[in-house]
């Protein structure tokens, strides 16, 4: 009764995954792609959990399905119309090799499964009850895994930065934006060889600044 | 209790990585290329996890959760990329950014 069970889980959730994961891949509208990513991951943490990694399968609800991918909805919803894929279609060639490198790649990795583990991964090892839970994760990145966990917060806050900055105005972009509203130098290069050679590099832009 | 084998696990992360792998190679809007290299992760991560209970060894708990972090601050990279295109109005489209073609 118990085997129906975990198997009627299992069926249900791969089935959503592989459904909303070729889903993501076909809708044009990157708004329901995402979307359908959300229902991806929603359907990952279950499968997580039938593997017993009760802490991994939290966080991929709290962190994945919740704070990554609300940052980009927000982006999609910024960005607006123009975030839909134009209409022009992949040229055949394109299509052709593309499905032939995913159709090798899935057969690749099947074989490797198949010759290297086939019947050695049929039984696996006896785990305790407490298998993936924060104790035990917890513990292990404090001890074994320490340099990783830094190094992971590092990586972290170095993206955090680098988001800041690609987000923030550039003098130049604000420069550019400018320009293309109120005609003038194009480049900042322009505005430095202009035709006023002789005003200070600092002048024009104060100048035209309200 | 006998559910699923590992190998069935393994064969539907094989699945979800080409599929995002597929998408990364089809589609030519960059949001998607992102979601489709998501999937990618995740089936990495699913096969992590599986192979972590198979050995009943909790490491590749860790790595699934080192990926996950590694996917967080790609998202954010990527989308500040994508924001920056945007607001220099270039066209969202990876075909048509052809600056840095040598």
């Amino acid at each position: 009764m118990g085997d129906v069970l975990v198997w009627t889980v299992w069926g249900a959730a791969a089935f959503a995954c592989l459904g909303s994961g070729i889903a993501v891949v076909t809708f044009r509208n990157p708004f329901f792609s995402a979307l359908a990513l959300i229902g991806n991951l929603g359907a990952l943490a279950v499968l997580f959990l039938l593997l017993s990694a009760e802490f991994v399968a939290a966080a991929q609800v709290l962190i994945y399905a919740g704070a990554v991918m609300v940052m980009f909805l927000f982006v999609i919803a910024y960005l607006g119309g123009s975030a839909t894929e134009p209409p022009t279609r992949v040229s055949s060639w394109q299509g052709f090799a593309a499905a032939a490198a995913g159709t090798a790649l899935l057969v690749e990795i099947l074989l490797a499964i198949g010759l290297k583990g086939g019947g050695r991964l049929a039984d696996e090892a006896d785990v305790a009850q407490s298998f993936g839970s924060p104790a035990g994760i917890g513990r292990l990145f404090l001890t074994d895994h320490l340099l990783a966990f830094e190094i992971t917060s590092i990586v972290l806050l170095v993206a955090a930065i680098g988001g800041v900055i690609l987000g923030s105005h550039s003098r130049a972009e604000r420069r550019a934006s400018r320009t293309a509203t109120g005609g003038g130098p194009q480049t900042p290069d322009d505005s430095w060889s202009g035709p006023s050679g002789t005003v200070p590099a600092g002048l024009p832009e104060e100048a035209s600044a309200q | 209790m006998m559910g699923p084998s590992i190998t069935a696990y393994l064969i539907l992360a094989a699945a979800l990585f080409t599929t995002g792998a597929v998408g990364v190679l089809v589609r030519r809007s960059p949001l998607i290329i992102l979601l489709s290299l998501e999937i990618m992760l995740n089936g990495a991560n699913l096969a992590l996890i599986a192979f972590s209970r198979y050995h009943g060894e909790l490491d590749g708990q860790i790595f699934a959760l080192a990926v996950m972090a590694v996917a967080a601050s790609e998202v954010v990279v990527g989308l500040g990329l994508i924001v920056a295109m945007s607001r220099r109005r270039l066209d969202l489209d990876v075909d048509r950014l052809t600056t840095l073609r040598g």
